[in-house]
């Protein structure tokens, strides 16, 4: 079960932290594939990630329950722990 | 947010007309009647019976099979049960009237059958037990599960698999030590502890100028672990600290050592349950430690005020972290209260600018005379031996201490005024240069004699252990319109 605090400033800044920067490189980086749940996103990403295995780079595969809503937190927080880089497939 | 009305109107026709019963078995009162009940049930002239701590109680209406279910309370909450057992008749859709607790005579007037026919055996009179919506806790577990809170702030969701107390420092809302986490319910429950609206404004926090609610003040004693008593003094504090006359954005902001001093006066400090005596600096209290940590966290947060950002101090000091205790019981000698005009026995805070203490021992003085002079001794060193006027003090009087003074007839003016007299520095002791300092007044006063202390600079309060012959002395940053003037506020408005 997900914890729900009250947030504690003025509120004057997002509650969400700023983006990590984008990497200039993969090498040794672990890549989620993040499958949101549209048609064909699979095959998308199949077709990544056999590039990205060809070119030595770890991957992992995430999938969205519906592409009508935002990431669950959980899935959100999965993906950050466990990779460096995202890719999200926006297929149809 | 739903409001109760809109959940008691809503419950209301749930329900439907008839009349409705809340019970629950861990009720005497409740038990006595469970056969009064399902005869009543039985005759239909009750409804439902709704069981608040069990599904299968009363056995005998269970049977029947109208038992309702209340474990969730959310009628009970919806129709603000206070005690059962209670009959509550709904006509046309809305409350018409009730009967609280058990009375023969009353229930029999309100069914309109003489109860006393089938059941005279039993008492005429029990008065019921609380309800369990109201047991300790559960009013806000049970706000915050349907709605009813009015707490407005945005939430913050972690991940299950993320570490909460790691959450709240990665976001930066830690002062070094670990937070309790502001749940909703946690929240609402610290909010208790007065009687003003969540949404009304305490202060402009420095340095970012944030407005702060009543609710923004309550999140972050929770997060400091304040209790919900404590509040009120918190609110007081956050109140007077975001003056311009105590003027918090300077004190954050300079390099001085010093931070918020809480000084808490009058009944409430003992019924917080405050420490005035052993350690009374140190550690081990939950309300002294709490409350002016409280009070740093809010401009920490809500002022957005962060060490290295606007906070430039070169030392700080550990009081920063919170620094709050109370005043000892006023034995007729008075306190820092009635001393800057709060009637006695009137709650009350002073916040003081203030540095770490530092100790004035002295266990040979048998004497006011020769105490003071140790006094005096200790106090000329506030800031610098050769700077006048600029800093006050607190003068922390320890009860042997006291006692000495006491001893001697003397009363706080008598000790002020003997402390002044020896606190008058020739100037060419503290002109630049003398005594191979370079610090110092200028080379003008050399043939005038500076006062250490303005009028009103220095305070004094008693508290400390019973052993021990040691004072202490609190200095504090600079006064007067270019720093801080200390501020003594009544607590009781923030109740």
């Amino acid at each position: 079960m997900t914890v729900v605090l009250l947030d504690p400033t003025g509120e004057r800044s997002p509650v969400e932290r700023t983006q990590t920067k984008r990497p200039t490189s993969l090498d040794g980086l672990t890549v989620g594939l993040l499958d949101i749940s549209k048609p064909r996103g699979n095959v998308f990403l199949d077709r990544l990630e056999s590039l990205l295995h060809e070119g030595g780079i770890a991957t992992r595969r995430y999938k969205k329950p519906t592409y009508t809503k935002p990431a669950p937190i959980d899935l959100r927080h999965e993906i950050a722990r466990e990779c460096q880089a995202v890719i999200e497939a926006l297929a149809d | 947010m739903a409001t109760l009305t809109a959940l008691r109107d809503s419950v209301s026709r749930e329900l439907g007309d008839g009349v409705h019963a809340f019970v629950k078995r861990e009720c005497e009162a409740c038990v006595l009647v469970a056969p009064v009940l399902a005869t009543l049930v039985v005759e239909q002239r009750v409804s439902s019976v709704l069981s608040q701590d069990d599904a299968s109680f009363p056995a005998v209406v269970t049977a029947v099979g109208i038992v309702g279910d209340e474990t969730d309370l959310r009628r009970s909450v919806a129709l603000s049960i206070e005690t059962v057992p209670t009959l509550i008749r709904i006509a046309d859709g809305v409350e018409a009237e009730r009967v609280v607790g058990w009375n023969i005579a009353e229930w029999s007037a309100f069914i309109g059958r003489d109860l006393a026919d089938d059941f005279g055996s039993l008492p005429p009179w029990r008065p019921g037990c609380g309800a369990k919506n109201l047991d300790i806790g559960m009013p806000e577990i049970l706000a915050v599960r349907f709605g009813l809170t009015s707490v407005r702030s945005r939430r913050v969701e972690l991940a299950s698999a993320e570490d909460e107390h790691e959450a709240m420092y990665a976001r930066g809302w830690s002062d070094g030590l670990p937070l309790v986490p502001p749940t909703e319910e946690r929240v609402t429950r610290v909010l208790m502890g007065t009687s003003r609206r969540p949404d009304e404004i305490v202060a402009i926090v420095p340095p970012d100028l944030a407005e702060c609610t009543v609710e923004k003040v309550a999140i972050n004693a929770v997060m400091a672990g304040c209790r919900p008593e404590y509040l009120p003094v918190v609110l007081a504090a956050v109140n007077a600290a975001c003056t311009s006359t105590f003027n918090a954005h300077g004190l954050l902001a300079t390099t001085y050592f010093s931070g918020p001093v809480l000084v808490v006066n009058g009944p409430i400090a003992a019924d917080i349950g405050m420490n005035h005596g052993v350690n009374v600096f140190g550690q081990g209290n939950r309300a002294n430690a709490t409350i002016g940590r409280a009070l740093q966290l809010v401009v920490r947060n809500v002022g957005g005020g962060l060490p290295g950002g606007v906070d430039r101090a070169t030392f700080g000091n550990p009081g920063k972290v919170g620094f709050a205790f109370a005043e000892a019981p006023d034995t007729g000698w008075g306190s820092l209260a009635t001393d800057r005009g709060i009637a006695a026995g009137v709650s009350a805070l002073t916040l003081f600018a203030g540095e770490g203490p530092r100790g004035i021992v002295d266990q040979k003085s048998r004497t006011a005379d020769s105490l003071v002079r140790s006094f005096a001794a200790c106090l000329r060193t506030v800031a610098h031996p050769k700077l006048p006027l600029g800093f006050d003090a607190i003068v922390a009087i320890s009860p042997e201490h006291l006692r000495t003074f006491r001893a001697d007839g003397w009363d706080r003016e008598r000790l002020r005024a003997e402390l002044l007299a020896l606190l008058q520095l020739p100037g060419a002791e503290i002109v630049r240069g003398a005594g191979g300092i370079e610090e110092g007044v200028p080379a003008a006063f050399a043939e005038h004699t500076l006062p250490k202390f303005r009028p009103g600079g220095l305070l004094f309060t008693q508290c400390g252990g019973e052993a021990g012959m040691f004072s202490a002395i609190i200095g504090g940053w600079v006064n007067g319109t270019e720093g801080s003037e200390p501020c003594t506020v009544e607590i009781d408005p923030w109740r």
